[in-house]
């Protein structure tokens, strides 16, 4: 038995049928899917959970599907590596990284989103998916189509890193790039939609789809030993991910899987791309949108669909938002990859930025746990630090030639000078 | 007179069209136009105070309205004026 009743509008109320529809014909609020919660709870336990796959699907009670999943077999439950040595540098106790940089099988939360709507999408009977995308998203919908042997459109902004083109294309999709900034993809894709019959993730299958974005918080609180963090920082772009891990949250403490208080939750932007953080600094309900300008493109959204439920979840929780720059977003990456050996993309670069400015200006404690949420992989955007690291030192295949560049290099000195 | 796509929530007031012609200088007249045309059709798009609904967002020949002029935004004969509900997207 299904555990999804019916999909609700957020703004008035009304009720809806689990179909593919996004938008509240009355209001246009967007629709948000409604669960029994003592059904939930009969089956969905701590044990049960810990005795399934270590997938996404392990928490399947709560994510929106009527019949088998089909896709995401091994999607989700990506590491929350305890960061000791990027604490110190940061100065904290207790820090996390909760690292979907290795999600499978494209390397992003995205994976999460795209198992759950490609999943739908084919319970519904399509046989075309599509999606908007900064590059991500395009990846994992290229990814999970090629998987489940459906025909697939994917529209990105024409100005994207390699990396994200060639990771959607080598699937084998149609690859379509629009002359314009993401906003203006994502206009044309409702549009689109609106039109074709095809079922576009984050457009027309967007209640779904969004429930995904839910796992990575469970998976945060089952992997803390059912606790959940003080502070969680977490990066925005459309604002998927911030309502819905405070809604797993939630959740959690409804069925009575965690006791623990809600944490406070902060979002994370680009300072060149920053309408949500905008309006939170200056206390307005209203996002005033944005052109984008930053090296996180992967989070430039200047016209957040669900901006405003970041700023109600972050203000609900006692949270609060910064902006980097872009200079900052490259230190962050390499700080990541120098302590934890974690190499992410600018979105993960913009987080941990953040959260070392609410660690300084003393908005996140430093004797209270905290997770940073790297939500993609830096070998996608090679470009953004190819100026920032050091280039190889090239010389001969003699032995000699290594003695010369390494007494040149001074490391042997320095080495003997920390031993004495 | 402008072009007008109207969205599927909308297509009940205008008979199923897609499309539907309307006149005005700005997109405030456009929209008074449309109500006088299909009646209701207004009061989905905009509040009681006038303003556009937080959940809708137009469009003139591409162009969000929020970085013209908003409501007062020109409209010339034959411009595409488009209504697109603002929950979509991700990344």
């Amino acid at each position: 038995m299904s555990t999804a009743i019916g999909l609700k509008c957020r703004e008035c109320g009304s009720d809806y049928p689990k179909v593919a529809v996004h938008v509240c014909e009355t209001c246009f609020g967007p629709l948000e899917v409604v669960y029994d919660y003592a059904l939930v709870k009969r089956t969905l336990t701590r044990q049960s959970i810990e005795s399934r796959p270590r997938n996404l699907w392990r928490y399947r009670e709560l994510l929106p599907l009527d019949a088998e999943p089909s896709v995401g077999l091994h999607s989700g439950y990506t590491p929350l590596v305890r960061a000791d040595r990027l604490a110190r540098a940061l100065g904290v106790r207790e820090l996390w990284v909760k690292d979907d940089s290795v999600n499978h099988p494209t390397f992003s939360y995205k994976d999460r989103v795209v198992s759950v709507s490609i999943s739908k999408a084919l319970e519904l009977g399509f046989d075309t998916v599509s999606c908007a995308s900064t590059g991500n998203l395009a990846n994992s919908v290229s990814a999970h189509a090629a998987r489940a042997g459906l025909t697939c459109y994917v529209f990105i902004p024409h100005d994207l890193e390699k990396g994200k083109v060639i990771g959607s294309a080598i699937y084998g999709p149609r690859v379509v790039a629009i002359e314009g900034n993401y906003d203006d993809v994502n206009r044309l894709c409702s549009e689109i939609a609106d039109k074709y019959g095809w079922a576009f993730v984050n457009v027309n299958i967007r209640p779904y789809y969004t429930e995904g974005a839910k796992t990575y918080g469970f998976e945060i609180a089952e992997q803390l030993g059912w606790k959940l963090p003080r502070h969680v920082v977490i990066p925005t772009a459309g604002g998927t991910i911030l309502p819905k891990v405070h809604k797993a949250f939630k959740e959690l403490r409804e069925i009575g899987l965690v006791d623990d208080p809600m944490p406070a939750i902060y979002s994370a932007q680009a300072a060149g791309c920053a309408p949500v953080v905008q309006a939170l600094h200056r206390g307005a309900d209203l996002i005033t949108p944005v052109k984008p300008a930053t090296i996180a493109k992967s989070i430039a959204i200047g016209n957040p669909a669900d901006g405003y439920y970041v700023l109600r979840a972050v203000r609900e929780t006692g949270g609060w938002g910064e902006a980097a720059t872009d200079p900052e977003i490259v230190e962050a990456i390499r700080l990541l990859a120098r302590t934890e050996g974690i190499f992410t993309e600018p979105a993960g670069g913009t987080t941990l930025a953040v959260t070392k400015k609410l660690i300084e200006q003393g908005s996140i404690p430093r004797e209270e746990s905290i997770v940073v949420c790297v939500t993609g992989n830096g070998y996608k955007t090679l470009e953004a630090v190819d100026g920032a690291v050091e280039k190889p030192f090239t010389i001969g295949s003699r032995l000699a030639d290594f003695e010369a560049l390494y007494t040149q290099l001074g490391d042997g000195r320095r080495r003997r000078a920390a031993l004495q | 007179m402008a072009k007008v796509r109207i969205p599927t929530p909308l297509r009940k007031f205008t008979g199923g069209a897609e499309e539907i012609a309307a006149d005005g200088k700005t997109v405030a007249q456009v929209v008074t136009d449309m109500e006088a045309r299909y009646p209701g059709i207004k009061e989905r798009l905009c509040e009681a105070d006038g303003r556009v609904r937080r959940f809708v967002n137009i469009y003139v020949n591409g162009d969000d309205i929020r970085f013209l002029a908003n409501l007062e935004t020109a409209v010339a004969n034959n411009d595409e004026v488009s209504i697109v509900p603002a929950i979509a997207g991700g990344r």
